[in-house]
C-alpha cells in the first residue's frame, strides 16, 4: 500500500525520502518493536526542511538551510515508555530502534500482526505553494521592506535587525491500532527588533508572525512587511518615555489577542491531561466544577485555518480537534494524549505533540483560546479608576503544582480615571490559576487571536502554538512593578 | 566511510574528526574561499521511575554536521545528518551555492593562521565508565532516590518522578584556516522531585539534582531524594508577603540565574549592537567591589570546559569583572572586529547556527562570609526561585516571579510564594553587601549565596 494523503490537491509536494516507507516496512518495525510484549506501538517518521535568512545593517548577514530526517519508535506498556530514535532509514537501523524501545516490555504475548490503513485527514494548512520553493530573492526582498519600513517611521529608530525563516514537516505517523496519517505541516515566520535611542537612552521593540502558510500571507493587510517593521518602531519609541510601574495588586486590563498568555499559563498547562493523571496539577480532581468565574469559555482548537498552533493530525496520528476545556467557567475537559485518555477511560483529543522524532509525545496546547463575552472594550478600560492596561508581552511560565504564573509585559499603560496615560517600563505579573480566573469580571466581544510567534516549551520540549483572547478585565493580579507602594 | 559500517562507534572522535576534514575538502572543492566544519556524535540514555514504577526509558545515538561556508565574503551556515557519499557532495555544493543569496560582510572572514589553537589541553572530560551504566543500574539509582524522598517525609505524597540520565558526545572542529582537532566528553546527571499536597487543592513540588562529568563525582541517589524532600515540604504553607522594599538574599540556584543573564549582556553580539545596558562601560564600575567575575574554560572535570573554542582558537581564563570593575566583555571573532578588537576566544556554535559568544564556565567568585551571614538581616526575602522572562537587556529593567523564604532576624520565618522581586539589574549587581562561600559547581555558571540590599518585592 502506497500512503499518498495530500490534503490539498492542488500542488504537489516536493519528494521525501519518506515516500519510500510503505506498509510494509512499517509493519516489519511495528513487529519487532512489540516482540517483547509490548501492548501499544508507534513509529514517527520525520523529514524537515528549513530555510532562514537573517538580515541587520541593511543587508542580509547569513543565509541557513538544514534538513533533518529521522525515525523515532515507542513502544508502551501501561504508563511506561520505551523510546528509541535513529537518523539513518535504512532497515537495520530501524529495526534496531525498534527493538531498543520494545526492551520495555520483557514479558507477555506479542499481539497479533497489525494490518494498517491509510487515514484521511482534514485540511488546516490553506498553501498553495509552498514558500521553499519561491526564489531567495523573494524573501530577501520582504526583509528589505521589513527595514525600510521600520527606519522610516521615526529619525530615532538607529538599528534594525529582521528574519525571515520557512520549513515544512513531512510527517508519518504510524500506530500499531492500525492507522497511518502522513501530513505535511508547513510554517513561514517572519520577525523584527527594532531599537530607539534618543539623548543616550534606548529602547528596543518587536514584532512579527509565523503561521501555516504560504508567501501569500504578507499580502495581506496587517501582516505586510510594512506593517510588521513599523510596529517594532512603534514599540520602540513608545517605550522611550516609560515610567516606573508600580508595584502591588490592582485591576488589570489585558488588550485582546496575545493576553491570550494568561490562558496558556494560568490554565492550558494546569489542564493537560499528564499532570492530573499524576495528580501533579492543581486542578486535579476539579472535573465538572468551577474553576473560573463564569464568564470564562476557554478552548483548545487546532482546526482554524493557517494558525501556527494548527495541526491535521498530532505527533500519536489522532485528527486535530477542538477542545472545550472550560464551559461558563465550570472544568468539562482535558487536552488528552494517548496513555493519558486510556487512563481516564476516554478518547485522545489530538494533543499528543513532539518536538522532533528525537522526543517521545507528550499532552500539548494547540491554539488555547478565551472565547468572546459581551462587554465593550472600551467600557473595560472605561470601569478602571487605577490600574494598568497589558497589551504587549513577551512571555510567561507557570508552576503546575501551585498554580502560580507568570506574564512578562513589554508595552502597557497605565489607567488613570478610565483613560490610558503614561507607558510603564517592563513588567511582571504574578498571579495563580484558579484566582485569577475567578477574579475575570469583564470579558469583551472583541475575540483576537495573536499572529505572533509563540512557541512553548514542556520537559525540554518545544512545539508552535496559538493563543487568543478577548479584552478582559481582573479584578486583582500582583503588579511587580518598582515603584514604592 | 569506515563509521558506517557493521556496528555504529559511540562518540569516537577520530571518526568525527575524518568526517569534519572530509566535509571541509569538499566544501572547499565546491568553490568555497573557506569554510569551518562542526562534527557532533553522541549517545543518551534516560531512566524514568515515578511512584516506582517505569515511566520512560529512552536510548539513542544521533550524529550531525553544521557547516559555515564563505565565498566572496557572503556566507552560509547549513546543517545535515545525512552522512551518505553522494550526500556529503550534495550538501557541500549546495551550501556554497546559497551564499549567493547574502551580502558581503567582510568581517565575517576566517580568523587568520595565527590566530588558531597550537596545542589542545587535557581537560579530564571524559569518564569511561559512564558508558557501564546500564539500563537496570539506572532504574536502581532512580527508584532508591524516589523511595528515599518518601522515606524521609509521611508528607511527600507524590512524586514528578526521579530521572537519571547519562550522555556521551564527541566534539569535531575542522577549519580551512588551518585547525583541526576534536574531543569527547561525558555526563551523568540525577534528580528526584517530590509532590506534596498543600492546603485549597494547591501541590509545592521541589526537586534536587546531582550532575558531574564522573559517575564518582555524583552525590548517592538517596541523598539526592532527602534533599528533594526536604526542600519541598519546606514549601508548604507558602504564602505572599505585603508588597515592600528589602534585602534579598540569593540562593545559588537562584543567583545563577542572574548570573546568566548578566552573561547575555557582557557578549559581544549584544555589545556591538547596542543591545546592551553595559555596552559602554567597559573600565568602569557595574558592580559592588565584592563581586568578581570569570569565564574560565580550562577547568578540569567541570561541566562547561572546552579545549578550544568554536573558531578553533586557544581558549582562556577571562577575568570579566575585577571588584566591581568591568575588565572585558566575551568576544568571538565577529564582534572582536566590529568593536575593534580581539577575539576573547569565547566562540561557540550549534549544528543548526553560525558561530556566536557563548560562556564557558562562567564564575562569580566566592566570597569569604557564610551563607548563613548572608540570610542576617532584620527582615528579607531569601530567594530560591525566579520565574519568567522579565529581563530588559538594552534598559536593565528586572522584574520577574520569585520564590523561597521570608526572613525575621536571620532565621528563614516562613515559606513565601506569588511575589515577584523588581530592580534595574545596575543598581541588582551594584548594590550586591554580601558574596558567600558556598559555591555550587554543578552547573557552567556557578555561583555562591549573595545578598542585595534592597529590592522591591510585589505581593498582597
Amino acid at each position: 500500500m502506497k500512503v499518498d494523503l495530500n490534503q490539498d490537491a492542488s500542488f504537489t509536494f516536493p519528494a521525501t525520502p519518506l515516500d519510500a516507507i510503505d506498509a510494509r516496512i512499517a509493519e516489519r518495525l511495528l513487529s519487532a518493536a512489540l516482540a517483547s510484549g509490548g501492548e501499544h506501538a508507534d513509529l514517527y517518521f520525520e523529514y524537515r526542511s528549513s530555510c532562514d535568512f537573517a538580515f541587520e545593517e541593511g543587508r542580509v548577514r547569513s543565509v541557513g538551510r538544514a534538513i533533518v530526517l529521522g525515525l523515532g519508535v515507542r513502544v508502551v506498556r501501561g504508563v511506561a515508555s520505551g523510546y528509541a530514535y535513529t537518523e539513518e532509514l535504512s532497515e537495520p537501523r530501524m529495526l534496531e530502534a525498534a527493538r531498543t524501545a520494545g526492551q520495555i516490555a520483557s514479558h507477555g504475548q506479542s499481539p497479533a500482526p497489525v494490518g494498517l490503513t491509510a487515514k484521511a485527514l482534514p485540511s488546516f494548512y490553506p498553501v498553495r505553494e509552498l514558500s521553499l520553493l519561491r526564489s531567495g530573492e523573494e524573501k530577501v526582498a520582504l526583509l528589505r521592506r521589513v527595514d525600510a519600513a521600520a527606519r522610516a517611521y521615526d529619525p530615532r529608530i538607529v538599528r534594525v535587525e529582521a528574519g525571515y525563516a520557512e520549513g515544512w514537516s513531512d510527517v508519518l505517523v504510524v500506530s500499531s491500532d492500525g492507522t497511518m496519517a502522513r501530513d505535511r505541516q508547513p510554517m513561514v515566520r517572519l520577525g523584527v527588533n527594532a531599537m530607539a535611542e534618543e539623548n543616550g537612552k534606548r529602547q528596543s521593540g518587536r514584532s512579527g508572525t509565523a503561521k501555516r502558510r504560504g508567501l501569500d500571507l504578507f499580502a495581506e493587510p496587517g501582516s505586510t512587511p510594512e506593517d510588521h517593521g513599523r510596529e517594532a518602531a512603534r514599540l520602540a519609541v513608545a517605550m522611550l518615555h516609560a515610567q516606573e510601574a508600580p508595584a502591588g495588586p490592582m485591576e488589570v486590563v489585558l488588550a485582546a489577542g496575545e493576553s491570550g498568555i494568561l490562558l496558556h499559563e494560568a490554565v492550558g498547562h494546569g489542564l493537560e491531561a499528564d499532570f492530573n493523571r499524576k495528580q501533579t496539577s492543581n486542578y486535579s480532581g476539579q472535573m465538572g466544577k468551577q474553576v473560573a468565574s463564569t464568564l470564562c469559555t476557554v478552548v483548545d482548537d487546532a482546526t482554524i485555518t493557517g494558525a501556527r498552533g494548527s495541526i491535521n493530525v498530532d505527533d500519536e496520528g489522532v485528527p486535530g480537534g477542538r477542545s472545550v476545556l472550560i464551559e461558563n467557567g465550570i472544568l468539562v475537559g482535558y487536552m488528552q494524549d494517548r496513555i493519558s485518555a486510556r487512563h481516564f477511560g476516554t478518547k485522545p483529543t489530538g494533543n499528543g505533540r513532539r518536538e522532533s522524532f528525537r522526543q517521545p509525545p507528550l499532552p500539548r496546547m494547540t491554539n488555547t483560546l478565551l472565547l468572546a463575552g459581551n462587554d465593550d472594550p472600551q467600557d473595560i478600560i472605561g470601569s478602571v479608576s487605577r490600574g494598568v492596561y497589558a497589551k504587549r508581552f513577551s512571555g510567561g511560565q507557570v508552576n503546575i503544582s501551585n498554580g502560580d504564573f507568570v506574564f512578562s509585559l513589554t508595552e502597557s499603560y497605565l489607567i488613570e480615571d478610565g483613560k490610558l496615560t503614561a507607558p510603564l517600563r517592563g513588567v511582571n505579573l504574578i498571579g495563580n490559576g484558579p484566582e485569577v480566573l475567578r477574579n475575570v469580571t469583564m470579558v469583551g466581544h472583541d475575540f483576537l487571536l495573536s499572529d505572533g510567534t509563540w512557541t512553548c516549551g514542556k520537559d525540554g520540549q518545544s512545539v508552535p502554538v496559538g493563543i487568543g483572547t478577548p479584552t478582559v478585565k481582573i479584578a486583582k493580579i500582583t503588579v511587580g512593578g518598582t515603584k514604592s507602594p | 566511510m569506515s563509521a558506517e559500517q557493521g556496528k555504529r562507534q559511540i562518540a569516537n572522535e577520530k571518526i568525527c574528526q575524518e568526517m569534519a576534514e572530509h566535509m571541509l575538502s569538499l566544501a572547499l572543492r565546491a568553490g568555497a574561499d573557506g569554510a569551518e566544519v562542526l562534527v557532533r556524535d553522541g549517545a543518551e540514555l534516560e531512566v524514568k521511575i515515578r511512584m516506582g514504577e517505569t515511566e520512560l526509558v529512552k536510548e539513542a545515538c544521533s550524529r550531525g554536521l553544521g557547516l559555515r561556508v564563505l565565498k566572496e565574503d557572503r556566507a552560509a551556515v547549513t546543517y545535515t545528518s545525512d552522512f551518505d557519499a553522494q550526500a556529503m557532495r550534495n550538501f557541500a555544493e549546495e551550501s556554497v551555492a546559497l551564499c549567493r543569496l547574502a551580502e558581503p560582510e567582510p568581517l565575517a572572514a576566517l580568523p587568520s593562521r595565527e590566530e588558531m589553537a597550537r596545542e589542545i589541553p587535557a581537560l579530564d572530560l571524559w569518564d569511561e565508565s559512564v558508558l557501564s551504566i546500564d539500563v537496570a543500574e539506572a532504574m536502581r539509582w532512580a527508584k532508591a532516590g524516589e523511595q528515599a524522598a518518601f522515606n524521609f517525609d509521611a508528607r511527600v505524597v507524590n512524586s514528578e518522578g526521579a530521572s537519571f540520565g547519562r550522555g556521551v558526545g564527541a566534539v569535531a572542529f575542522a577549519t580551512s584556516a588551518g585547525f583541526s582537532a576534536a574531543y569527547r566528553g561525558s555526563n551523568v546527571s540525577f534528580v528526584v522531585e517530590p509532590v506534596c499536597d498543600d492546603s485549597e487543592g494547591k501541590k509545592r513540588n521541589g526537586y534536587h539534582y546531582t550532575s558531574n562529568r564522573f559517575v564518582a563525582g555524583l552525590q548517592a541517589a538517596e541523598d539526592v531524594g532527602i534533599e528533594a524532600a526536604r526542600r519541598t515540604v519546606a514549601k508548604l504553607g507558602s504564602r505572599k508577603v505585603a508588597t515592600c522594599q528589602v534585602p534579598a538574599v540569593f540562593s545559588p540556584e537562584a543567583g545563577r540565574s542572574l548570573l546568566g543573564q548578566f552573561a547575555s549582556v557582557i557578549s559581544g553580539g549584544a555589545v556591538w549592537r547596542k543591545n546592551s545596558y553595559l555596552a559602554e562601560r567597559e573600565g568602569t564600575l557595574v558592580a559592588s567591589p565584592l563581586v568578581s567575575i570569570v569565564d574560565d574554560p580550562l577547568l578540569p572535570r567541570a561541566p562547561g570546559s572546552r579545549p578550544f573554542d568554536s573558531e578553533g582558537l586557544a581558549v582562556r581564563p577571562n577575568v570579566v569583572v575585577s571588584e566591581g570593575v568591568l575588565r572585558t566583555f566575551l568576544l568571538d571573532v565577529y564582534s572582536a572586529r566590529k568593536l575593534g578588537r580581539k577575539s576573547t576566544a569565547c566562540a561557540g556554535r550549534g549544528l543548526g547556527g553560525g558561530p556566536h559568544v557563548t560562556t564557558s564556565n562562567f564564575i562569580l567568585r566566592p566570597g569569604k562570609s557564610s551563607a548563613k551571614e548572608a540570610a542576617n538581616v532584620a527582615h528579607g526575602l531569601y530567594v530560591t526561585q525566579l520565574m519568567g522572562f522579565g529581563f530588559n537587556p538594552v534598559t536593565g529593567d528586572f522584574s520577574q516571579g520569585a520564590a523561597g523564604f521570608w526572613i525575621e532576624k536571620g532565621e528563614k520565618a516562613y515559606p513565601v510564594s506569588e511575589v515577584t522581586i523588581s530592580v534595574n539589574f545596575d543598581d541588582l549587581w551594584k548594590g550586591i553587601d554580601v558574596v558567600a562561600n558556598d559555591i555550587d559547581a554543578r552547573s557552567s555558571v556557578q555561583c555562591p549565596t549573595f545578598r542585595v540590599a534592597r529590592v522591591t518585592v510585589a505581593g498582597t
